[in-house]
């Protein structure tokens, strides 16, 4: 493992990221830790994009049920808000919500696979908009800070607690994520899963059970995006019914593209950087769609490997040179 | 070990393939010769359960075939090639056959580990592409590859799954004239060396009468031929539909 340098990188990063605290300012690490639950949501998201190949413009419903689950857990069990019942709590239900939907959306691909996986968020998002007495409809729910292994942060405001044992633990999430990710996508799983990307008619052909496996892969994807939904909850401190909104769909898509869903690391770095520049250009234009959508122009044409794909060819290319 | 009994398949007028018997025996390297339309590969296709016929049985290792699914007709052992090249074009060569072990051997539910780390399926994807002498190209992507060995390659995958009868649907179209030797004769030599039944598609003579053990000829979904290849290339009617020689 720590023969391949990729290996170093990833302990020196994570050695880093230990001492972020310390290094930002309050309102800096929120912005990170938004950026790391949706570096979360990223990975799973390119489980489905970048390595089976299908592209949901749907994914907002699975961040919708992890996010929802922890909201509800407040509002309805108080006694069973606390981060260890929390987290299996919103893997379990993005996890259910996925194989409802994931069994629908598996039948289809290319743009019916899109529009299906888009279609049935939307309707998440109606039941979440209308049940205003259960969601608390376009109010949504607020968040308290929970608790964990019986240790309360009762008292402590919400910045304290986010730059204190919450990015710790979200850290710790984010480091089992990435690593999970990593055996996933590497394993002979990850492999059948990119030969059904590649060639879905092989793929039968060398027995893969091709609908099945993409449905794996979608529960799997939307696990992981549930995960980053509950913990986004817990930085944000509020949900609404717009988690489930296409517009939020079409966000992950968009952070996905910019970090580059063809590399591992892509979405990762596509989520911090889509993070930082979201709030950097609302907070200083009224146009800031624009910028954003400016951006993903110049990054279709220009960079259509996303940022971490420029630099990789850029490595390849220095590389060859001093060979 | 195949025997095809009165099969057929119309589309709408078109008699595709109309009541063909056949029989292939273990180890045997049957080639199958028409003009364009005859009901070759509609015949591949049959067997390979990529279409159901309209009557007639399919009988491979003595189990009826006739309706299953490809994905029985595989585990079964009933590997194909395509005329046109099917490969998993991002991924690496050793991948592309390595995936087919672990599909063959029930491994591809396993979620955590690296591929790298089951040895033994790797080094026996490499020993597959070392008999078609390939393992040298096992890092490169099918884009780094000539059209020769992308053929060799799409064959090395349908070997990798253990087949028990191997349909090739023109191994060889595509290939440049002096390559398509070289080619035949690496496939040639690991599916002799397993004793793997065969059923070759091919318009190339030179490559049918090399290496086939028996020709068999279709013309409007008929078998109108049938025997060894020196044989068959005398037969006269064989000589006046298919090579258009009227003597």
């Amino acid at each position: 493992m720590v023969k391949n340098p990729r290996w170093i990188v990833y302990l020196l990063t994570f050695i880093a990221l230990l001492f972020i605290p310390r290094i930002l300012s309050i309102h800096d690490l929120m912005l990170f830790e938004y950026g790391m639950t949706f570096a979360i949501v990223g990975l799973g998201f390119n489980l489905l994009l970048g390595y089976t190949g299908l592209l949901s413009f749907g994914h907002g419903a699975y961040f919708a049920a992890g996010a929802y689950t922890v909201a509800m857990i407040a509002k309805y069990l108080p006694q069973a808000y606390a981060l260890e019942i929390l987290i299996p709590a919103a893997l379990f239900f993005s996890m259910v919500l996925s194989i409802i939907f994931g069994f629908v959306c598996v039948r289809h691909t290319k743009i019916f696979f899109s529009i299906l996986a888009l279609s049935l968020s939307m309707l998440l998002f109606a039941l979440l908009f209308k049940l205003y007495h259960i969601t608390g409809g376009s109010d949504g729910l607020r968040v308290p800070l929970p608790t964990l292994f019986g240790m309360s942060f009762k008292g402590i405001r919400r910045p304290e607690f986010l730059s204190g044992t919450y990015y710790y633990f979200l850290l710790g999430m984010f480091s089992v994520s990435f690593l999970i990710m990593k055996g996933i996508v590497s394993s002979p799983f990850g492999k059948a899963l990119q030969a059904i990307r590649d060639n879905e008619v092989r793929a039968e052909l060398i027995g893969i059970r091709v609908r099945r496996y993409r449905l794996y892969a979608f529960v799997i994807s939307g696990m992981f995006v549930g995960l980053g939904g509950a913990l986004w909850t817990f930085v944000n401190g509020h949900v609404t019914a717009d988690l489930s909104h296409w517009v939020f769909s079409g966000e992950i898509v968009y952070m996905t593209l910019l970090g580059g869903f063809g590399i591992f690391e892509g979405p990762i770095i596509g989520a911090i950087i889509f993070t930082y520049l979201k709030l950097y250009a609302m907070g200083n234009t009224q146009y800031w769609m624009f910028v954003i959508g400016g951006t993903l122009i110049v990054l279709v044409l220009l960079l259509p490997n996303g940022v971490a794909g420029a630099f990789s060819s850029l490595w390849a290319m220095i590389k060859k040179k001093s060979d | 070990m195949l025997t095809i009994d009165n099969l057929k398949k119309h589309f709408g007028s078109v008699k595709a393939v109309d009541h063909v018997n056949l029989k292939i025996t273990e180890g045997e390297i049957v080639s199958i010769i028409g003009t364009n339309g005859a009901g070759k590969t509609t015949l591949v296709n049959l067997i390979s359960g990529y279409i159901k016929p309209d009557s007639g049985r399919i009988l491979f290792l003595d189990k009826d075939i006739t309706y299953a699914s490809p994905y029985i007709r595989i585990k079964l052992g009933v590997g194909r090639s395509f005329q046109l090249i099917q490969l998993f074009s991002n991924c690496t060569v050793l991948d592309n056959v390595r995936t087919a072990l672990f599909s063959k051997y029930g491994m591809i539910r396993r979620g955590l580990l690296p591929a790298d780390r089951y040895a033994s399926v790797t080094d026996e994807a490499i020993k597959i592409l070392d008999s078609f002498s390939m393992s040298d190209k096992k890092n490169l992507t099918p884009k780094g590859l000539s059209e020769g060995d992308l053929k060799i390659l799409d064959i090395a995958i349908a070997f990798a799954l253990k087949s028990k009868l191997l349909l090739l649907d023109e191994p060889t179209s595509g290939v440049a004239t002096n390559d398509k030797f070289k080619v035949m004769d690496s496939i040639v030599k690991a599916i002799k060396k397993e004793r793997i039944s065969t059923l070759i598609i091919e318009h190339d003579m030179d490559i049918v009468s090399g290496y086939s053990d028996r020709v068999v000829v279709m013309h409007e979904g008929k078998v109108i031929a049938e025997g060894k290849p020196n044989e068959v290339m005398e037969n006269k009617e064989v000589k006046a539909t298919v090579f258009g020689i009227v003597s």
